[in-house]
């Protein structure tokens, strides 16, 4: 029973890790510009796609797994700012529902992309799992890169936003702007500036998480709705802009699947959404939303 | 010179005006068409489109080989496809304006069984034949009478109980099994037909585990770390696509395959993609009669051509999608070509065509089957194990039992899922004897 215990435990882990990668950017776009962006999971699946690309033209494994990182680089510098000053610059005045609308059509748009470049059939790049190799836990075999890597970049990833939004400069400005853009232009700051450089980094965590879930799983259309999906329940449940949140939620949505999955295989489906449902019914704003908390 | 008296002038004038009311309207043909208008409901987005798109391939393909040889009976084929991925209310919008904006023919629909359940009535409602070209729910024919509608392939019946034939007859000892199976109609009905079917025949195999990820799942690590842990002697899964690809390559990361023994009723649609990381020894069905290297039509000019022409257009090994899209199209230039000789070479009325459809005979790229009088298609199943050979940069199926379908489908009239109860050791012994892979 212990081990048993202590399986569903690491499988939960893993499985937050993956979570969490793909909701802090979701959630940090809308702490700050107040947009809740559907074509993000257009943006993990693009990251996705182009990792599996150059891992699998990098040639040997410990390369290919560099290739994730650049990868995910290449698609935030360059999607980011595009669809930041293309699209969204001229919508921030307008209805919620508009917004909503043209991140959705941006959605749509970026599927068809995909299937222009990558074509329908599934894509797989697994040299980097290769290169980490496995490691073996009470008889039971694991990948070293779900099982250590994709769990420790999402500590890194959370301790370091953690850190840059709340002990840089340019950070605090991201949280003034996310506080209140009124005073925080009356005191100087460019929020265009700041817009553009937060939804550039959401664009890259979004990325960033396509990147290094590609190694694990099969691409095929509709990757990205499957995660948006997820990723929503995740935002919503911890509070939206929350990023501590996010990582708990994770946390307790990866947990809660895992044990699922020991337990009570019939619930694994559905606990995220319960999980959402019993803390949206008792806590409307989310676990950790509220009007008295700072978002981000 | 024979002449009319004013009596038989008008007779005749009254005849003529009164056959289309007096005779049956079944055996009134019709003008030669122009072109005969297929209308094609496929995936061409989402996960299914791993099946959708290459249907449409061979769609687009064999008409254009059927045209160059000059359509059907003379008359040139045009498709109109459209995508079913939106769903059933969309997909029956588009139907009715193929049917009524368009004028298809005939409708060719679908892959999902929830929009073949969907388009059967409709087809009823606008009179326009349809050929359910690819989805397996074995409902549609047992719960429904259809004139206008008939299916050009088996269905989930047969595709799951030839695995189990094949398991038990290889591997009687089995004790135990799990299934890891989508969370989605499919993923249910094809594990409750082997469920009930395994007890039947089987009684005592425990199931250890009965786990449902999401349909869309990405990442199966937790069901894996379960399997890895109750050790069942069997993994069943009809699991499909990427999700297929992703549970297979990660089971073969952690090691999975040397603890289990996997059957897999879907995964000749996989071999290609996912490469000799699917080691030997894997339970592998090909949802019907047709693999490209078919063990007994492999050679045949048929098969060749239509292998290595959709390899030189379109990169890959054609998969099953493509075998059910050359069985509808096939079955259609049957039945027209027999219709129209039944019919002193006139056109035939739909009617007329449907007439023929059912019962009809016909030759596809890898044999010969036959639709019942239920509209409901009789054919073989293969199965085999996975094999490596220097010849291909995946695995190919070995040790190969074509199932014949008296063995694997329940008689016409009766419920797919109460005749499999009826299934014994017997059926078991009855499987022909496997054929081995040959370079």
């Amino acid at each position: 029973m212990e081990l048993l215990l202590l399986l569903a435990l690491l499988d939960g882990l893993a499985y937050a890790a993956q979570l969490f990668m793909v909701a802090v950017g979701l959630t940090l776009v809308f702490g700050v510009l107040k947009i809740l962006n559907v074509a993000h999971g257009s943006l993990f699946a693009i990251g996705a796609y182009s990792a599996s690309t150059l891992a699998a033209l990098a040639g040997t494994p410990w390369l290919s797994l560099l290739a994730l990182a650049l990868a995910a680089l290449a698609v935030g510098a360059i999607a980011g700012p595009s669809i930041e000053r293309g699209l969204l610059a001229r919508i921030y005045d307008k209805e919620q529902v508009l917004q909503l609308l043209l991140t959705f059509a941006l959605f749509m748009i970026l599927e068809d992309v995909q299937k222009l470049v990558w074509g329908v059939q599934p894509v797989f790049e697994d040299a980097p799992v290769r290169a980490l190799g496995p490691v073996v836990v009470g008889g039971i075999v694991y990948t070293a890169y779900q099982l250590i890597l994709l769990p420790g970049l999402a500590v890194v990833c959370l301790l370091f936003l953690v850190w840059f939004l709340r002990r840089t400069v340019t950070g605090r400005m991201i949280l003034a702007v996310a506080h209140d853009r009124e005073a925080a232009e009356a005191i100087g700051i460019d929020s265009r500036r700041i817009y553009l450089l937060a939804f550039t980094i959401g664009a890259g965590l979004a990325a960033l998480g396509g990147a290094l879930a590609a190694p694990t799983t099969s691409l095929v259309p509709g990757v990205g709705v499957q995660t948006i999906v997820l990723s929503f329940a995740v935002v919503a449940t911890a509070g939206l802009g929350q990023i501590e949140g996010a990582a708990a939620t994770a946390l307790l949505v990866g947990l809660g699947r895992s044990f699922a999955v020991y337990f009570a295989p019939e619930l694994e489906v559905v606990v995220p959404y319960l999980l959402m449902v019993i803390v949206l019914v008792l806590r409307p704003s989310g676990l950790f939303g509220g009007r008295e908390l700072r978002r981000i | 010179m024979i002449r009319t008296t004013r009596r038989q002038a008008v007779a005749v004038a009254a005849s003529a005006l009164a056959a289309p009311w007096i005779l049956p309207r079944s055996a009134i043909g019709q003008q030669k068409p122009s072109e005969i208008r297929i209308g094609i409901s496929t995936f061409l987005s989402g996960p299914a489109s791993v099946f959708g798109v290459p249907g449409r391939n061979a769609a687009d393909l064999l008409i254009e080989q059927m045209n160059a040889r000059g359509g059907i009976q003379g008359v040139p084929i045009k498709a109109l496809v459209i995508d079913e991925a939106p769903g059933v209310n969309f997909l029956l919008g588009e139907c009715r304006r193929l049917a009524q904006n368009e004028n298809v023919d005939v409708m060719f629909a679908s892959i999902s069984s929830a929009s073949c359940l969907a388009v059967a009535p409709l087809a009823e409602e606008l009179r326009l034949p349809n050929i359910m070209w690819d989805c397996g729910t074995q409902r549609i024919f047992e719960e429904g009478k259809w004139r206008y509608s008939v299916r050009t392939q088996a269905n989930a019946v047969p595709e799951i109980v030839a695995p189990l034939l094949y398991l038990l007859k290889m591997r009687p000892d089995v004790q135990t099994v799990a299934v890891v199976n989508q969370d989605y109609a499919w993923g249910r009905d094809s594990w409750a037909i082997w469920k009930t079917a395994m007890e039947a025949i089987k009684p005592g195999i425990r199931v250890l585990a009965e786990l449902f990820p999401k349909f869309g799942a990405t990442d199966f690590s937790t069901e894996i770390t379960r399997l890895q842990a109750l050790r069942p002697d069997v993994v069943f899964s009809t699991s499909w696509g990427g999700e297929l690809d992703t549970f297979l390559r990660q089971a073969a990361e952690r090691r999975l395959f040397e603890r289990s023994l996997f059957v897999l009723p879907l995964a000749e649609s996989s071999l290609e993609r996912v490469g000799k990381t699917l080691p030997e020894g894997v339970i592998v069905g090909a949802r019907g009669d047709h693999w490209f290297l078919h063990p007994i039509a492999k050679d045949t000019d048929r098969l060749k051509n239509f292998v290595s022409e959709y390899r030189k257009r379109y990169g890959q090994y054609p998969i099953y999608p493509t075998y059910h899209m050359a069985q509808a199209l096939f079955a259609l230039e049957a039945a027209y070509t027999k219709a129209i000789a039944a019919n002193g070479g006139a056109w035939p009325s739909r009617e007329q065509l449907m007439d023929t459809l059912r019962g009809l005979e016909f030759e596809h790229l890898t044999g010969r089957m036959k639709i019942r009088e239920d509209g409901q298609g009789l054919e073989p199943m293969l199965v085999g194990v996975t094999k490596h050979v220097p010849e291909y940069p995946f695995p190919v199926l070995d040790q190969m039992v074509l199932f014949p379908p008296e063995l694997t489908m329940n008689p016409m009239g009766t419920k797919g899922l109460e005749w499999v109860k009826g299934l014994t050791m017997e059926t078991v012994a009855k499987a022909p004897a496997p054929i081995p892979y040959k370079a």
